[in-house]
């Protein structure tokens, strides 16, 4: 029988991180898939707290991890409510429209 | 004193009639009396010039007082000293009044003639301008003033075969005059470096005092030993050749034609293509010593007068056909004085001056007269409307033919005999040039005269209905000039050439007792007088034949000797030559050097190469910035974990 190690939970963190920036840079639609892309990567980091806290028997990494949420659950609603504004404003949220700083 | 006058009363009707260019009004009243007031201040100035040009004619070369009037130095470096002097002798009281008087006629003929053109006091002022130049070369006491003058005359020139700035051919045939010019001012240049290097001045009573103990000094040209005199004299006659269009540095001479007809009466004609020859006399003793110079100015000057008139022959317009009967006449001037005949040279420079003045000024009448048409096989039949042009022309050209009692006569027998008389080789060979060109001489004045004047008209009604006789300040100069040619040669003669030769000419021309072509010219067998005469005769009688009695032969003749007919009509295929040998490789180098050497060597690398670096790596910095956000987010992403990466194998690994 597989004993799950730290090694296993750090792999998902991991690959769940690396998922996340795929979603960053490889994404052509949408302005919100950015947005869940970076929540997937918060989450990734969760995942790291409370592995490494379970595993040395500290509680501090939980406790941020809880932390983490909330702030992540704020930035959410604020990027959300960017996004909306910006679409009254130009009229679309594809990534490929949103390019006023090209040189 | 008074020649002071004659030089620079031009020079000041230029200067009032150039300030007057450059004030020009929209009033078409004031601009009429700004011409008026241009056309006063510059025929007055001429017209006293040419007064006093005759007194001075009369003190210098009749009485016998020749001087030198020093005005101030201008030059005074080491040896070289210059000053700004008139050397007034008979050789140059002779110009001044064949200088003077022709233009005071041309300046007044072109009261009418530039009548209908709007920049009236531009050209007097060009024409006064040219006088003063051309007094300044013939009163010169130094070769660099002679020079100074010399490239003044060339300036004008160019200024004024241009003078219809809008018409392309004009532009050209300017600077083809100019840079055909320069070949020989370069010889001329170059001429009085060597006459420095000899005799360490260049002042001419000097160098001619110095000239005969140096007759057999050596001088070193590109490693070899030549006679000194003779380089000199060479050089010195690549610029007369220039100047006076002859073979081979002849081709601008036709094309100057572009130029208004007074000027080219006034310079192409009577007295700017005269200024080699003179020069050639100016500089007799110095001739005087190389044999050499002597015969290549005489085969030059034979091969020019035969050259320029077979030419003169076959061509159309009317004012070619009088351009090369110019560069022939010339020729026969070289030839007197290549055979030291120099006083016979500037006799016929002398009446050419007047009848060839009066024959263009005539032709430009014509051309008034046929509303501006220049080609011969468009006139014809217009006689009866001209009556006193006709007149006036066939007194010109019987003196061109040489026909006796008028002024051609004298002076080209005179010519003719002497090149007979110097019993030379050469001189035989200059003697037979000049009788065929004779003969072709009294053919193309008649040939012109029979094409213009006679016939059945060839131009359209419009033209012939218009055709009317030219106004009296027309008419006025020509009739001057047609004195001129009637009487200059008989009342010369004794003096020029004759009885009293050496007292008239005092110093002014050297002859060395070793070339007695003038007094021999004077015992010559009675053929030798006769023919020039006879083959004048009968140069008349075949044009009466060809174009009167059968106006179909000169075609059929043409057609049935096709390559000689085409080779003399364009004009031996100098240009042709010349264009293959001189123009199209220097336009090619001009534009190797231009696309290669400029374009693609200093401006490829230099401003344009820079340029071009610097904006292709500014396009290629300005494509990374995208505008996308994810790849700035990338770009930090590589960042961290480079900086990452780094730190780990750094610090901790």
């Amino acid at each position: 029988m597989l004993e799950i190690g730290l090694g296993h939970y750090l792999s998902v963190a991991a690959i769940l991180f690396t998922l996340g920036i795929f979603g960053i840079f490889l994404n052509r639609k949408n302005v919100i898939v950015i947005l869940m892309s970076i929540e997937l990567m918060l989450l990734a980091v969760n995942i790291n707290l409370v592995a490494f806290s379970s595993f040395q028997g500290n509680l501090v990494g939980q406790v941020f991890a809880v932390f983490v949420l909330t702030v992540a659950a704020a930035e959410a609603a604020i990027g959300l409510a960017i996004l909306v504004v910006y679409f009254r404003n130009r009229g679309s949220i594809a990534v490929e429209d949103i390019n006023m700083m090209k040189g | 004193m008074l020649a002071t006058l004659v030089v620079f009363l031009p020079l000041i009707g230029s200067i009032i009639a150039g300030i007057i260019v450059f004030m020009p009004s929209d009033d078409k009243e004031v601009q009429s009396r700004r011409d008026s007031a241009a056309q006063i201040a510059t025929c007055s100035g001429l017209v006293l010039s040419a007064f006093f040009a005759i007194l001075v004619f009369k003190d210098v070369a009749l009485d016998g007082n020749a001087y030198t009037h020093e005005l101030f130095t201008w030059l005074d470096s080491g040896t070289l000293e210059v000053s700004w002097a008139l050397k007034v002798d008979t050789l140059t009281a002779v110009m001044m009044i064949v200088v003077t008087v022709v233009s005071a006629m041309v300046h007044i003929y072109s009261i009418g003639y530039m009548h209908h053109d709007n920049s009236i006091p531009r050209f007097m002022c060009y024409l006064s301008l040219f006088t003063f130049f051309m007094l300044m070369l013939v009163t010169a006491s130094n070769l660099m003033q002679m020079f100074f003058g010399w490239e003044g005359v060339g300036l004008a020139s160019y200024l004024l075969i241009g003078f219809w700035y809008n018409k392309p051919s004009a532009n050209a045939a300017a600077i083809k005059a100019f840079l055909v010019n320069r070949v020989g001012d370069f010889g001329f240049a170059l001429g009085i470096f060597a006459v420095f290097m000899l005799f360490d001045s260049i002042h001419l009573d000097s160098i001619f005092a110095a000239a005969e103990g140096k007759k057999d000094t050596m001088l070193t040209v590109f490693g070899g030993e030549f006679h000194a005199l003779t380089v000199i004299c060479l050089l010195l006659f690549v610029g007369a050749m220039g100047k006076s269009a002859q073979l081979g540095l002849h081709t601008w001479l036709p094309d100057a034609m572009e130029g208004p007809t007074p000027v080219s009466a006034l310079i192409h004609a009577a007295t700017m293509v005269t200024a080699g020859v003179f020069m050639v006399a100016r500089l007799s003793p110095l001739f005087e010593y190389s044999e050499t110079a002597l015969t290549v100015v005489t085969l030059v000057g034979g091969s020019t007068a035969i050259f320029a008139a077979t030419v003169a022959c076959v061509q159309n317009d009317i004012k070619r056909v009088i351009a090369y009967s110019t560069c022939s006449q010339l020729g026969y001037m070289f030839f007197a004085a290549g055979v030291s005949a120099y006083s016979a040279g500037i006799f016929h420079l002398m009446t050419h001056g007047f009848f060839k003045a009066l024959l263009f000024l005539g032709a430009g009448s014509v051309i008034h007269a046929m509303s501006d048409e220049q080609d011969m096989r468009k006139m014809g039949g217009i006689w009866k409307h001209v009556k006193v042009t006709y007149a006036l022309m066939w007194i010109g050209s019987l003196a061109l033919a040489g026909i006796p009692p008028f002024a051609g006569y004298f002076s080209k027998d005179i010519i003719l005999e002497a090149a007979y008389g110097a019993h030379t080789g050469i001189g035989q060979y200059a003697f037979w040039m000049g009788i065929a060109a004779a003969f072709l001489t009294a053919f193309y004045s008649w040939r012109l005269l029979f094409m213009t004047f006679h016939g059945a008209p060839r131009a359209d009604e419009k033209v012939m209905a218009h055709v009317h006789e030219s106004p009296m300040v027309i008419i006025l100069p020509l009739i001057v000039l047609a004195a001129g040619a009637s009487f200059a040669g008989y009342l010369g003669y004794e003096n020029f050439v004759g009885q009293n030769t050496a007292q008239f000419w005092g110093n002014a021309i050297l002859v060395l007792d070793s070339h007695p072509a003038l007094e021999n010219a004077h015992h010559v067998p009675a053929w030798v007088k006769f023919l020039p005469l006879v083959v004048g005769a009968v140069g008349i009688a075949l044009a009466y034949v060809l174009y009167i009695m059968s106006p179909a032969l000169p075609g059929m003749i043409a057609a049935r000797f096709q390559g000689i007919y085409q080779f003399l009509l364009n004009k031996w295929y100098f240009d042709e030559l010349y264009d293959m040998l001189f123009v199209r490789p220097a336009f090619k180098l001009g534009r190797g050097l231009w696309q290669t050497g400029d374009g693609l060597l200093i401006d490829g690398i230099g401003p344009d190469g820079v340029s071009a670096v610097v904006r292709n790596i500014s396009r290629r910095a300005s494509a990374l910035q995208t505008g996308y956000l994810y790849h700035y987010a990338f770009a930090m992403l590589i960042g961290v974990v480079a900086l990452v990466t780094w730190y780990l194998f750094a610090h901790v690994g």
